[in-house]
């Protein structure tokens, strides 16, 4: 045979075994991809199913919201009038006021009046005791008293210096539990400790 | 004579490694797909088993309807409690 032959017969040997080789190991790779796709497809399907209900349940919970906000807003311009519930509004959700109400556009264009101011139930007794009443000091042009986040500081923040009676620093709390400074021995009767109690480390009321 | 050793010198150097390169472009692109697929069903998986707590969806319509109605009720009455404006 000639060496031409020969040499066309290797190429030829060498191009199928690359065939085989590179098409078995992509049809082993393609075998892989569609058993990844079909567990991707069975979970799709799975969350098809069960999220088909959710559209038809939302809206049924936005629609008895709807209503019961349509209700609510309507019977309170009913009953307080537009201005006024604007107020209101304003004092309980400072800033809400803005955005008005939904199925009154022109509340929107309301100035809330100051109305609905919130104090703490101490400064209110405090009020109806007339002793220094800080809700009347405050100019009635100034901010909204009630702070949304922090409501009780604000107006702990209104009583002058003078009247804090409390100390700087509070004694700290006593420490309890098996590592605590101070032990206590059990009582055998409530109310009756048989010993003082013993300090860890001095040793002293130790038999 | 010519023209045959030319043929198999081409088969031998040129075809050959064409094929080759050609057939290991597939395969890479195919086991570079296969992670990307496994990722997908996992995260298809976990996405399904986190629906699994839509049908508390019902509970809560039960329980919006309700609250609705009672507000409706307590409505209802302050329009006849307090005056109008």
């Amino acid at each position: 045979m000639p060496v031409p032959g020969v040499i066309l017969i290797v190429a030829v040997i060498l191009i199928v075994a690359a065939l085989v080789y590179y098409l078995v190991a992509t049809i082993v790779t393609l075998r892989r991809i569609t058993k990844g796709l079909d567990a991707a497809i069975a979970a799709v399907g799975e969350i098809v199913d069960k999220s088909a209900p959710v559209e038809e349940v939302v809206g049924t919970i936005n629609t008895h919201l709807d209503a019961a906000v349509d209700a609510l807003e309507g019977l309170l311009v009913k009953k307080a009038g537009l201005s006024d519930s604007m107020g209101l509004i304003e004092g309980l959700y400072p800033g809400a006021a803005a955005a008005g109400l939904r199925n009154f556009p022109a509340s929107k264009e309301i100035k809330p009046p100051r109305i609905a101011e919130v104090y703490t139930r101490g400064v209110l007794t405090l009020a109806r005791l007339g002793r220094e009443a800080p809700i009347a000091a405050l100019s009635p042009e100034g901010p909204v008293l009630r702070h949304a986040s922090r409501a009780s500081s604000e107006v702990r923040a209104l009583y002058p210096n003078e009247r804090q009676m409390r100390p700087d620093k509070l004694p700290d709390s006593p420490v309890i539990g098996t590592d605590s400074p101070v032990q206590y021995e059990e009582a055998l009767t409530p109310g009756v400790r048989p010993r003082p109690p013993v300090s860890a480390g001095d040793g002293k009321g130790e038999d | 004579m010519v023209l045959y050793w030319i043929g198999s010198l081409v088969a031998l150097f040129v075809l050959f490694p064409v094929v080759v390169y050609l057939l290991r472009g597939v395969l890479q692109a195919a086991e570079s797909i296969a992670p990307s697929v496994d990722r997908i069903a996992a995260a298809a998986a976990a996405g399904s088993q986190d629906l699994d707590a839509v049908p508390l969806l019902l509970t809560t319509q039960e329980q919006v309807i309700r609250t609705v109605e009672t507000v409706a009720d307590y409505g209802g009455s302050l329009d006849v409690i307090v005056d109008d404006a």
